[in-house]
């Protein structure tokens, strides 16, 4: 059984309102160092697949590529 | 006619379809998810909800229910599809129609009237273009998004149906309210037209889109 970690973002351009919004909280709250939040989704995902397999898993239904970004990272069994 | 009204778990407005098309006249059909035939309707409704509880992204798993085939075939056998807010949503993560709809800017669900702009016809909607119409939204993703060469090629096509008079309540780009695909006979929309055809609702600005496609059925002898 592999595991693969994916991470799905905002593609660059597209605007994330939530990101926005915590990196102005930030700013509030005195971190002057924040210049950007990008809020984006975490995937644990476990299956019997290759990493072909799981580009297309993600690019069929877990991420949208007309708005998003996935990265997906094979993580070694310990 | 016929409309075929497809039910996705926790689609909620199929009832506010069903009783726009009878006021009108017209007769329906729920035609459930999981289902693979459209019973030889004369049009396909996708209303609005949250089906599957709008988990990963809005409409994302429901575009591969077993009837999205269908509705695919159907579409591109140039028959009308109509999408309704979840409708509208499952449409474009179909690839049925461009772009996506991202949570509202203001992070906030917004449900209320808006005053629209008819900029387009398409087989849903004969409007002159200007026309000013009320409609009630009733979403928290409505935040239309395209690429700039798709948006380009919207614009030029005359794909651009109807947009928000005003500020965008969403933060929708360029205002965009609803689209049609290049053919158009596929229609999706924000606003719920369907909730304000009987006049007991207070506003009858909803008609349009569906007496629009029966007309049209009517014509071509469908």
């Amino acid at each position: 059984m592999a595991r693969y970690d994916i991470y799905v973002t905002y593609r660059e351009g597209i605007f994330d309102p939530a990101g926005a919004t915590a990196s102005r909280a930030l700013g509030q709250m005195g971190y002057d160092s924040v210049k950007s939040v990008q809020i984006g989704k975490f995937i644990q995902l476990e299956a019997d697949a290759e990493l072909a397999e799981v580009t297309e898993m993600c690019e069929k239904l877990l991420a949208n590529p007309v708005i998003e970004d996935y990265r997906i990272v094979p993580v070694e069994e310990a | 006619m016929r409309f075929g009204i497809v039910r996705f778990p926790a689609s909620n407005c199929e009832q506010d379809v069903a009783h726009a098309v009878t006021y009108l006249g017209h007769d329906y059909t729920y035609i459930w998810h999981q289902d693979t035939d459209l019973q030889g309707v004369d049009a396909v409704v996708l209303p609005g909800g949250f089906s599957y509880g709008d988990y990963l992204r809005c409409g994302a798993v429901a575009r591969f229910s077993p009837i999205m085939g269908e509705v695919q075939r159907f579409a591109d056998g140039g028959r009308p599809v109509l999408g309704i807010c979840n409708g509208f949503q499952i449409l474009t993560e179909a690839h049925l129609l461009e772009g996506a709809l991202l949570r509202n800017r203001g992070l906030k669900f917004i449900c209320r009237d808006v005053p629209l702009t008819v900029e387009a016809s398409c087989d849903w909607l004969d409007l002159p273009k200007g026309t000013q119409i009320s409609l009630p939204i009733n979403h928290n993703e409505g935040n239309f998004v395209c690429d700039a060469d798709v948006l380009e090629r919207l614009r030029a096509n005359d794909q651009v149906i109807l947009r928000y008079a005003g500020e965008a309540p969403n933060g929708a780009l360029d205002n965009i309210a609803g689209i049609c695909n290049e053919k158009r006979n596929v229609f999706g929309l924000m606003p719920h037209p369907e909730r304000v055809v009987d006049p007991l609702s207070g506003n009858t600005d909803g008609q349009s889109f569906f007496t629009a496609i029966a007309a049209m059925m009517q014509e071509i002898g469908a």
